[in-house]
């Protein structure tokens, strides 16, 4: 069976700071990442800010041009479409952003906003855009009387609804979902991450999930990996990857994390960045298990 | 709210109604008995309650916004107190207050932010009633404080070494000599890698955990008695989270002050706290030792927050608390937690329950456990001209 998504060496530079007499060098904030992700599947992209997670994704939808590298979306070669062939492919993945204040426009009603995509692909007439709205905002939990309100006036949570009845307006199968919650308040968080489960169900979503939260992550993703200054350092079966990391950051990464348990005996493994060399290729250390060791 | 304009320059809501030139003066008499109090190697506090004088005392303290409505309290009627030594965490979601009470401690409430009511008793005295030149003694000096953005509060044109050196010389009238040589000690404290070449950087040149440290560095400079830390790592990754944490704890055991932390994050609680107060829409609805809060969580918010954690069956269904936290201006008239309450009943949509004492410093606001009404406020004796806001 073909991946829904592959990426291959996926390269992304930015040009560098110039010094007087220095000419600017690039910097490669995506160093070669590979990896693919199967139909119905939640893959966990997890990293430290810096770690090239966001950009990965970015260029998975093109929203910025990778450098160089291979990204196949139902097996086809997504860097070689059309801007006409790459917006039809948008109908089908999609992105949630982390910002639910920045990323929604405020002199939109939240109708509008949700329709938005529908009015951009041509799809269907006037009615039958206000009827899916409507299905929409029922689908992500919002009242029908909030089609007529301004972002302003919804909580963070409802406004990250908002942000994912737009991006399932157009029935995609596949979700960017970049840091969903992590702007969230705590109690509101679990609530999104609920919905985002339960519309996984029933709509048969694939995600990529990127995000920093690793107790998050370890709950409701399929398989992890790990980035690390543009690279990937361990990917597996979340299960086995939190149970058994075989790369020393990972390690660390895991052991940083706080335990809502005060009796908890903690050892924190603080790691020694020059003990490793991040461009080591990965090797499989148990079945569908790579690290880069 | 949180703007890079604050600093020294600060109009504090409270005129002065008689200027007390006395304790200006005496100051100097003042100092060495203060600085003998702060020598670290005390005896190990006893962080049980009770014994020793508790050196903050926040007493039903409320804080709010001076609003074309009227006024909107942030912070109703918050008490809790502080011993040398021990760690205590204020928990809560943005919007709780907690931020709020932070700076009402540290005088930085500016209109419309007006402290409407309560005491606040450092070392004994009510920083509330202290002349605006007084409370600048206090703040920074004696009680300092840790942003979340250590950005924010980091001036971009002065290096890091110059903001420590700053403190020392007008809090400690310090020779610009010997502040420097402190300010690289201080560095190299909070484990500032190469700290003499560190001092001579300005804050966009370190990295967000390295500007972190400096703020820590800048907070201890004065060898205070109170560290309140408000968020300070929710901006940082995980493992540079893990690391400042480690500092503050190393710091406080080291120095044995007492640490007032800020934070939204339970894991971080469980490993920081002696003792916790749980915010919830202004108020402070459970206090406890650190042990009893997560073995045996009193209050239905408090429940729902340690389990809406992630950590059961992966893949299973979260448990969420429903709705989303009140506005300050738009609090339910009964129980704050009322509409999100999963084990609501009748009294709660009457008034605000009162605390139910456990006993143990174990407190909770909640009918379930106990039918103490929430009082009526009636503002305190000695609210006058003097207390309304300057705006």
């Amino acid at each position: 069976m073909t991946p829904l998504l592959e990426v291959r060496q996926l390269v992304k530079e930015f040009p560098g700071k110039a010094g007087f007499f220095r000419s600017p060098a690039p910097v490669r904030v995506v160093d070669g990442v590979s990896f693919a992700i199967d139909s119905g599947e939640t893959f966990g992209l997890v990293g430290e800010s810096g770690s090239g997670k966001t950009t990965t994704g970015r260029c998975i939808l093109r929203l910025i041009d990778p450098t160089a590298g291979e990204i196949y979306f139902r097996g086809e070669d997504v860097l070689g479409f059309t801007r006409r062939r790459m917006r039809e492919a948008r109908r089908d993945m999609q992105i949630v952003f982390q910002d639910p204040f920045s990323s929604l426009n405020p002199r939109m009603r939240a109708g509008a906003i949700v329709e938005e995509p529908l009015i951009i692909h041509g799809v269907g007439t006037k009615d039958e855009r206000r009827a899916r709205v409507l299905e929409l905002f029922q689908l992500v939990g919002l009242e029908q009387d909030h089609i007529t309100r301004y972002p302003h006036q919804f909580s963070g949570g409802q406004r990250q609804r908002i942000g994912l009845a737009r991006a399932l307006a157009l029935n995609p199968s596949f979700v960017i979902a970049d840091e969903p919650v992590s702007a969230l308040d705590v109690s509101v968080q679990a609530q999104v991450v609920n919905l985002l489960m339960e519309l996984q169900q029933r709509l048969q979503l694939t995600y990529l999930f990127i995000a920093h939260d690793l107790r998050l992550v370890r709950h409701i993703c399929t398989r992890v990996a790990v980035m690390y200054r543009g690279r990937i350092l361990e990917l597996g079966a979340t299960e086995s990857l939190f149970s058994e990391p075989a790369h020393p950051y990972t390690r660390a990464l895991l052991s940083a994390i706080p335990v809502p348990d005060p009796t908890a005996a903690r050892q924190r493994i603080t790691l020694d960045t020059e003990s490793f060399d991040p461009g080591t290729a990965l090797r499989e250390v148990a079945t569908g298990h790579w690290a880069a060791v | 709210m949180r703007s890079h304009s604050r600093g020294p320059r600060r109009t504090h809501t409270r005129i002065p109604i008689v200027k007390d030139v006395t304790r200006q003066h005496n100051d100097s008499t003042r100092r060495p008995e203060v600085v003998a109090q702060r020598t670290p190697d005390r005896s190990p506090p006893d962080v049980a309650g009770g014994s020793p004088e508790p050196i903050l005392v926040v007493d039903r303290l409320r804080t709010g916004f001076v609003t074309d409505e009227g006024f909107v309290p942030a912070v109703i009627d918050v008490s809790f107190h502080l011993h040398q030594g021990e760690t205590l965490c204020l928990v809560g979601e943005s919007g709780s207050g907690k931020s709020l009470t932070a700076q009402s401690i540290m005088g930085l409430v500016d209109p419309p932010g007006w402290v409407q009511s309560g005491r606040i008793l450092f070392k004994g005295r009510d920083l509330l009633d202290l002349p605006e030149r007084d409370w600048q003694r206090v703040r920074g000096a004696e009680i300092a404080l840790i942003f979340q953005e250590p950005m924010a509060a980091l001036n971009p044109v002065f290096t890091i070494g110059a903001h420590i050196e700053e403190m020392l010389i007008v809090h400690r009238r310090a020779t610009r000599r010997a502040a420097r040589q402190r300010a690289i000690e201080l560095l190299d404290a909070v484990r500032v890698p190469d700290a003499p070449r560190r001092a001579r950087d300005y804050p966009h040149q370190l990295s967000g955990g390295l500007r972190q440290r400096a703020m820590i560095a800048m907070s201890l400079a004065c060898n205070p008695d109170i560290l309140i830390a408000d968020e300070p790592t929710t901006a940082l990754d995980v493992t540079l989270q893990a690391q400042v944490l480690e500092l503050l704890r190393d710091i406080q055991s080291r120095l044995g002050l007492a640490l007032l932390l800020i934070t939204h994050d339970l894991g971080i609680v469980a490993e920081m706290a002696d003792r916790v107060a749980v915010m919830y829409a202004g108020r402070i609805v459970e206090e406890s030792r650190v042990g009893p809060l997560f073995t045996d969580p009193k209050h239905p918010y408090t429940r729902g927050l340690l389990k809406s954690i992630p950590g059961g069956a992966p893949g299973s269904q979260l448990v969420a608390i429903p709705g989303t936290v009140p506005r300050p201006g738009a609090l339910p008239a009964g129980c704050c937690f009322e509409p999100r309450c999963p084990s609501r009943f009748e009294p709660c949509r009457q008034a605000h329950p009162g605390v139910t004492d456990f006993g143990m410093g174990r407190t909770v606001k909640c009918y379930l456990h106990g039918p103490a009404v929430e009082p009526e406020v009636s503002a305190p004796a000695g609210l006058d001209a003097g207390h309304a806001p300057t705006a």
